[in-house]
């Protein structure tokens, strides 16, 4: 009993100590934060300069982090958000709980891409990954690929940022037709998943021929695995865009310190991590350029909708996609 | 009628963290009702789990029967596998699945040597075998300690009398199962109610959307609290629904007291042996083909772990021991209580299945909710994920407990009543070792099913902090596929470690 109450004490002088040093914190996804994520090695980098201590707090999937950010509300002790993507800034803008970043650093995505309230930190084009060795004919575009007979295997708009993206990128592409993509698309589909991971387990276990992912999906078989047989599709009537952004809370009680960070993030220590850790484009260029593999499947044309524009159209877009694929 | 101050308090917990985290989640808004396509979703949610129920039940009967009657070599380590698909992580129990059902699986590849089609999995017919796969196991094991419990005296008076095998079955096996087969279909629905990785994934779209989907999609991803709890109503209207008419047609079996000795069922022989062969083999196949698979895929990824999957596993089993601790201390007050006709029984009969009926998500987001304004979630993520898995392990380890605990009253009150048998003397010389099988199965259950649990800690997970089943979700999500094989054969085979320790340690016990 004594030894326990002098442990307490201890624990609280150490925890005093510690909170000398102020603490930035930052609210991402679960991925980010992985041994083998961006994480370890942004954590290093930013301390090294900031004399203080960076602490990531995960959150489940990307999509569950702006659920994270409306339970916590104004009481959160986040400072900074980290992992939403442009088909949720809308929502998370109308939360009034992010403050404007007033960064003024230049991205390099391919197109333009500004927001009051958020910083691009690395982005993505959503493409159907194959295996080189088992299909002769790919697609060109969706409506080759419903009319072919290879299966893929796609996420639910519903529980995961990818489906979602899916979903905007077959309306962005086709507009009021994207039910009859969709409609045309439902016996290739072979089944929908709740997240990334499950589809693309089931297609490296050879359950489909084709998976929603990114084109930089290849690049990670390729320098990780050595493998060479993955290859993206490149569609003729372009490739929507992930953009994952980080935000500074309103309510931070390191306001400086989060502004820093949020500079930091267009830094080439910041960015020259993103492209083998989280496997997407960093959202500058880093000056000692793409890793191999990068530069393979680059789509001729970008699909990105506005922040209002995806809010807009997402319900009736999900009800579609709902109809067409219940039968 | 006695009083029972100890369970009337865990019981007052249970329901105060059940309905309160769930109100909780409602607090601060109104209800909402119900979207057209959540009915579309409710119907396929009660179908697929109906379907499940039934399926798992009816198989389980010819299999727990032969294992009961026969002995064989390797009868053990059947029994004790048998404990395994229940254990894997959901994706990991789907992949395996798909390596023999699926489109490449062996099944598909036979068919293509005979030129016809790959087989299609996927489906509402998918959604059931898999829902089959993982509880057709505990539905076998929990009659089997049915048939176990049949005093051997009632079967050697049957055979005495020349009884032929339709009066036996009338008279020993169809009470036994009456008693035993309801409290199973109740909790394997339930199980199924809450099912809904593997329905979207094996449902082939979203035609197979369950409630818990549209829990998930209200809280994760719109963030609409009060629409998720007028969901999470529903289902949990559901489960309480189903437990009431499991109650109602429950009978007690009343065999009375035998002497506890261990022999075996009588095992006729002729074609009926050749009919437990063959449910044994069926069974076994249906269940090792698929394991086994889990297991190749995981051996491959053995090779590359990364070191942090260590620290995982080992807060992954420090939460199982501890939540199992508590779920079986709390279990057996609240069986023994039941079992003794204590004040309130019914209503400590009906909390202690309460968790059954409650959405995980709902319970982990009320408290997140009830904690927060406090502590940072973070610092809470393995005490609250030790309670979280407690509470929802509590009813299987209870509705295990109580058909033996009435027995051991009402076969051995009187007895110890007159040897002023109380206390933890009773516990110690009567309590443990007549409950000793039941106890072990209860807490291997309940520690495997905390060591796959996901549900809680992913709200709660910090920077570190991650138990095993969310490594190997990250693991998934990066890519990691042979490592996260690999990382889930680890969680299988201490899941599967820890079940059979238990297991073992109370079959051991048993007299």
């Amino acid at each position: 009993m004594k030894a326990s109450i002098l442990a307490l004490g201890f624990a609280t002088v150490a925890s005093m100590a510690a909170a000398e040093t102020p603490v930035l914190t930052v609210l991402t996804y679960d991925s980010f934060v992985a041994e083998w994520g961006p994480g370890p090695a942004v954590e290093k980098a930013f301390e090294a300069k900031c004399a203080c201590d960076l602490k990531f707090v995960a959150a489940g999937d990307g999509a569950a982090l702006l659920a994270r950010v409306q339970m916590e509300g104004a009481q959160s002790d986040a400072d900074v958000v980290l992992g939403l993507d442009t088909s949720l800034t809308a929502a998370a803008t109308a939360t009034g709980l992010f403050a404007p970043h007033g960064q003024t650093w230049a991205n390099t995505l391919p197109v333009p891409y500004s927001d009051p309230d958020f910083v691009p930190y690395d982005w993505g084009w959503f493409a159907m990954v194959y295996d080189k060795t088992k299909i002769a004919t790919v697609p060109k575009n969706f409506e080759e690929l419903a009319a072919s007979d290879l299966k893929i295997v796609i996420q639910d708009p519903r529980s995961s940022t990818p489906g979602l993206g899916l979903l905007l990128w077959v309306k962005a592409a086709y507009g009021d037709k994207a039910k009859d993509i969709w409609a045309a698309l439902a016996d290739n589909i072979v089944t929908v998943t709740p997240g990334w991971s499950e589809a693309y387990g089931l297609f490296t276990e050879g359950e489909a021929d084709m998976v929603l992912s990114y084109t930089t999906s290849p690049a990670y078989h390729l320098i990780a695995e050595q493998d060479d047989t993955k290859a993206a599709a490149l569609f003729d009537e372009g490739h929507y865009m992930q953009v994952e952004v980080a935000g500074k809370l309103a309510a931070t009680d390191q306001p400086a310190l989060a502004d820093q960070f949020l500079a930091f993030i267009g830094s080439d220590a910041f960015q020259s991590t993103i492209a083998t850790t989280n496997w997407m484009y960093p959202a500058v260029t880093p000056a000692a350029g793409l890793p191999e593999g990068f530069d393979r499947f680059r789509p001729a044309k970008s699909l990105l909708m506005g922040a209002d524009e995806a809010a807009a159209v997402r319900d009736a877009a999900l009800a579609e996609w709902q109809a067409a694929l219940a039968k | 009628m006695s009083h029972a101050p100890g369970a009337a308090v865990i019981a007052a917990l249970v329901a105060g963290l059940t309905l309160g985290l769930a109100a909780m989640v409602a607090a601060g808004a109104g209800s909402l009702w119900p979207l057209p396509a959540d009915w579309a979703a409710l119907r396929f949610t009660v179908w697929q789990a109906a379907l499940s129920a039934a399926f798992s039940c009816l198989l389980a009967v010819p299999v727990a029967r032969a294992l009961a009657r026969r002995r064989f070599a390797g009868r053990g380590a059947l029994i004790a596998l048998m404990g395994a698909p229940f254990l894997l992580p959901v994706i990991v129990a789907v992949l395996g699945l798909l390596a023999v059902f699926g489109r490449s699986g062996v099944v598909s590849d036979a068919l293509a040597l005979a030129g016809l089609p790959p087989l299609s999995i996927y489906g509402l017919h998918g959604v059931v075998l898999a829902h089959v796969f993982l509880n057709l196991p505990l539905v076998t094991r929990m009659l089997l300690m049915g048939w176990e419990a049949i005093p051997a005296e009632r079967f050697r008076l049957a055979q005495s009398l020349a009884m032929p095998e339709g009066a036996m079955f009338r008279h020993l096996e169809g009470p036994m199962l009456r008693a035993v087969l309801p409290g199973a279909a109740v909790v394997v629905f339930t199980l199924c109610l809450g099912s809904f990785a593997v329905a979207l994934t094996l449902g082939g779209g979203p035609g197979a959307t369950t409630v818990e989907l549209a829990i998930y999609q209200a809280l994760r991803f719109d963030y609409a609290p009060a629409r998720a709890a007028a969901l999470a109503l529903i289902q949990f209207a559901l489960g309480a629904g189903a437990v009431a008419l499991g109650w109602a047609v429950l009978r007690q079996a009343g065999f009375g007291a035998g002497l506890g000795r261990r022999l075996a069922v009588p095992a006729p022989r002729g074609w009926r042996l050749g009919a437990d062969a063959l449910a044994l083999v069926l069974a076994g196949g249906f269940l090792l083909v698929p394991l086994g698979a889990v297991g190749l895929r995981g051996l491959a990824g053995l090779g590359d772990l990364p070191a942090g999957m260590w620290a995982a596993l080992g807060r992954s089993v420090a939460v199982a021991l501890t939540s199992t601790a508590v779920t079986m201390g709390a279990a057996l007050v609240l069986a023994l209580a039941v079992a003794r006709g204590a004040r309130g029984w019914r209503f400590i009969d009906a909390v202690a299945t309460l968790p059954l009926a409650v959405s995980g998500l709902v319970l982990g987001t009320g408290l997140f909710l009830t904690v927060k304004p406090w502590v940072r979630p973070e610092a809470l993520a393995l005490p609250v994920t030790v309670m979280v898995n407690a509470l929802l392990s509590l009813p299987y380890a209870y509705r295990l407990l109580l058909p033996e605990a009435r027995a051991l009253h009402a076969d051995y009150d009187r007895l110890a009543q007159s040897l002023s048998l109380r206390g933890m003397a009773r516990l110690r010389w009567l309590v443990v070792p007549r409950l000793a099988r039941p106890i072990g199965f209860g807490a291997g259950v309940a520690a495997a099913l905390s060591m796959g649990d996901l549900g809680v800690i992913t709200l709660f997970a910090g920077e570190s902090g991650a138990t095993l089943p969310l490594y190997v979700q990250r693991l998934m999500g990066a890519y990691r596929m042979e490592a996260a094989a690999g990382a889930a054969l680890v969680l299988v085979a201490t899941s599967f470690a820890l079940f059979a320790l238990f297991d073992g340690i109370g079959r051991r016990a048993a007299p």
